[in-house]
């Protein structure tokens, strides 16, 4: 009979866990993502496989994992059965915690008997993240070099970022949709780096989640530096008349984000966008982080993507192009 | 009754000029009605206008496109609900009851899925419209039954029905991060993303079915008699059915494919138009175009300039109008009954 021990998941919910974690179920894509980047081999599948131009940036086998579905969030599409087929040691959903979140999480913790533990999506406590999922798997020492990682990478850049003077930190404005008018309120998790960086979000004086602008307020914002994650948008801007008066466009700040195999921006929320905070911060503060991004793109592929990038990969990452 | 229609129709007129005065003004950047007149002196008497270069772009080529779209669109839906209403001989009718929106929504839907361009994604949504009603026309005349229009209209909404699914399939399937959040926002409609080069393939096909319908304005009046009856009249029924709902359907797919799905403008309007003016379709298509591109002006207007986020014009318009609707339908039910 395995002795369990008791941990504490991030809601505070007191949870019993096996004493040998070997297979964990994702509940969302951020979790599938972090779990991935710590350990593939506990994976049991995505919640939804990843694209196969994604699948070129990952370890081998990491695409052959199954879709499993979502067991939280917008939709329910995991198949119960499913789960209890697939015999999880652990279930693991990272991301907002909320009332919503915890009875959920309760409720398919007493169905199926299995511990399921709520880890904190922030993008600040990504670190403290890793540690948790560490002790959660009994797996302590390989979660410190991932925190340590994170916790290095996010003092080295937040360090140079708050030095910055508050006029040179640049108005962003950032672009979503089509046709880039879909974009991240204050506080949203679409601009959570942006905003973590200490730029100045154009649309951060209404507090709340996505929405569509305006030319005509994007034109009142006259935004700095425009970040998107639209090539067809990023090609299309510089040459629109009716953006030309923008000021990020008369300069030629307009940054196309990576998104292979995850963005780096936003989405998913997980600690893909740890190797964007290095792209962001360059995109913002040029003069300040005069790093070349492709040895960092390289080192942080290998040790949380499990893959080695050629050359030519590392530019068609950092091309935005996809 | 017959000689009241002329302060109806000024009536109408009035509203849309309000309207466009009010639209010109607002905004969220500073650029107003001012500067729109100084430009156009400035043209006429060929001399300069001291208006800033960027409120000249404002002006010409975000809020002026816009504005232009809105009267369109909302002109073309009212117009396409007065004809099916007339049609359909039925008050509830809307112009999305044989389809074309739910086709125009599944065809924006599977544009944006497969990340196509905006143009393109454009004219799925235009395509989509045009073959779902296609398909609806079709079926409901291969069913040879007593009463075609019912077995039309029964058709529209079964096949409607099944649209609206494949459009909750394709969201169900699609990237919940990238594509999910665009196809949300295009379902809600709205014309913030307009730009002068929308406004020809807007404008064509809304031009072409707006001249059917009004060279059909005579024969559309006696369409509203029951089908032996307008038949006893010499009336091609058949034909003239087709014309109208081909004319309506092109107006309306070409406002969906732009501004995406806008309820209500279709259904309160024909009966706004229909209590100025009476039932004679040779005055009421033009009262239901002006007041519809009036009243759509004037939502889109409230939409991007209440908050410095834009508000779903679907969302706007049925706030506005189920309580507007409520409140005729307790005053109107003399007309229709």
């Amino acid at each position: 009979m395995a002795q369990a021990a008791t941990a504490t998941d991030d809601a505070g919910r007191t949870i019993t866990i096996p004493d040998k974690v070997a297979h964990v179920f994702a509940a969302g894509p951020p979790a599938s993502i972090l779990i991935y980047t710590f350990a593939p081999e506990l994976l049991l599948g995505w919640t939804r496989r990843p694209a196969a131009k994604s699948c070129e940036f990952l370890g081998p086998g990491a695409c052959d994992k199954p879709d499993v579905g979502r067991l939280t969030g917008r939709g329910n599409t995991t198949n119960l059965e499913v789960l209890l087929k697939l015999k999880p040691d652990l279930i693991l959903d990272v991301g907002t915690i909320n009332a919503t979140y915890i009875s959920l999480a309760n409720r398919v913790q007493e169905q199926t008997g299995i511990p399921y533990a709520l880890l904190d999506g922030r993008f600040a406590a990504v670190a403290a993240t890793y540690r948790k999922l560490g002790e959660l798997t009994h797996r302590q020492s390989v979660a410190e070099t991932f925190a340590s990682y994170a916790d290095k990478t996010i003092t080295t850049i937040k360090g140079r970022a708050d030095k910055i003077a508050p006029d040179q930190r640049p108005g962003v404005y950032y672009a979503r949709g089509p046709r880039g008018l879909e974009t991240g309120l204050g506080g949203s998790i679409n601009v959570e780096t942006i905003e973590f960086l200490g730029a100045r979000n154009v649309a951060g004086g209404q507090r709340g989640g996505m929405a569509t602008v305006s030319v005509e307020q994007v034109l009142t914002w006259n935004p700095d530096v425009i970040i998107t994650i639209e090539p067809d948008f990023a090609a299309a801007v510089r040459n629109e008349p009716v953006w030309a008066p923008i000021k990020a466009v008369q300069t030629g700040r307009i940054y196309l984000s990576p998104t292979l195999p995850f963005g780096w921006v936003d989405f998913p929320p997980s600690v893909n966008r740890l190797i964007g905070l290095w792209w962001l911060a360059k995109a913002l503060y040029p003069d300040q982080f005069p790093e070349d991004l492709r040895p960092i793109t390289r080192d942080f592929y290998q040790r949380f993507y499990h893959f080695d990038l050629t050359d030519a990969q590392i530019a068609r990452v950092l091309s935005g192009q996809h | 009754m017959a000689r009241s229609s002329a302060p109806g129709f000024l009536i109408a007129f009035a509203v849309l000029i309000a309207a466009l005065l009010l639209a010109f003004t607002v905004g969220r950047y500073p650029a107003g009605l001012g500067d729109l007149f100084a430009l156009i002196a400035a043209k006429l008497t060929g001399g300069t206008a001291h208006v800033a270069p960027a409120a000249v772009d404002v002006l010409l080529q975000v809020r002026g496109p816009r504005v232009v779209a809105a009267v369109l669109v909302g002109a073309a839906l009212a117009v396409a609900g007065t004809a099916f209403q007339g049609l359909f001989r039925n008050p509830l009718v809307s112009p999305d009851l044989l389809g074309a929106s739910s086709g125009a929504a599944l065809g924006a839907v599977l544009g944006i899925y497969f990340s196509l361009g905006v143009f393109a994604i454009e004219a799925c949504a235009f395509a989509g419209g045009l073959a779902a009603v296609g398909a609806v026309y079709l079926i409901g005349s291969v069913m040879r039954a007593r009463d075609p229009i019912l077995v039309l209209v029964l058709t529209g909404v079964v096949i409607g029905a099944l649209l609206g699914s494949a459009v909750g399939l394709v969201k169900y399937v699609a990237d919940p991060y990238n594509q999910l959040p665009a196809i949300t926002f295009w379902l809600l409609g709205s014309l913030a993303a307009i730009t002068a080069s929308d406004l020809l393939p807007l404008f064509g096909p809304i031009a072409l079915g707006a001249l059917v319908l009004v060279a059909l304005r005579w024969r559309m009046n006696v369409m509203s008699l029951p089908d032996e009856e307008a038949r006893a009249l010499g009336v091609p029924t058949t034909a003239l059915r087709v014309a109208i709902i081909a004319a309506a359907t092109l107006v309306t797919s070409a406002s969906v494919a732009a501004a995406g799905i806008i309820g209500w403008v279709g259904l309160v309007v024909p009966h706004i138009a229909r209590t100025l003016v009476g039932p004679d379709f040779a005055r009421l298509l033009p009262t239901a175009a002006l007041l519809g591109g009036g009243f759509l002006l004037a939502i889109d207007t409230l939409a991007r300039t209440v908050t410095a986020t834009e508000i779903p014009l679907g969302i706007l318009t049925a706030f506005l109008g189920t309580p507007f609707f409520i409140w005729l339908l307790a005053g109107m039910s003399k007309t229709w009954s």
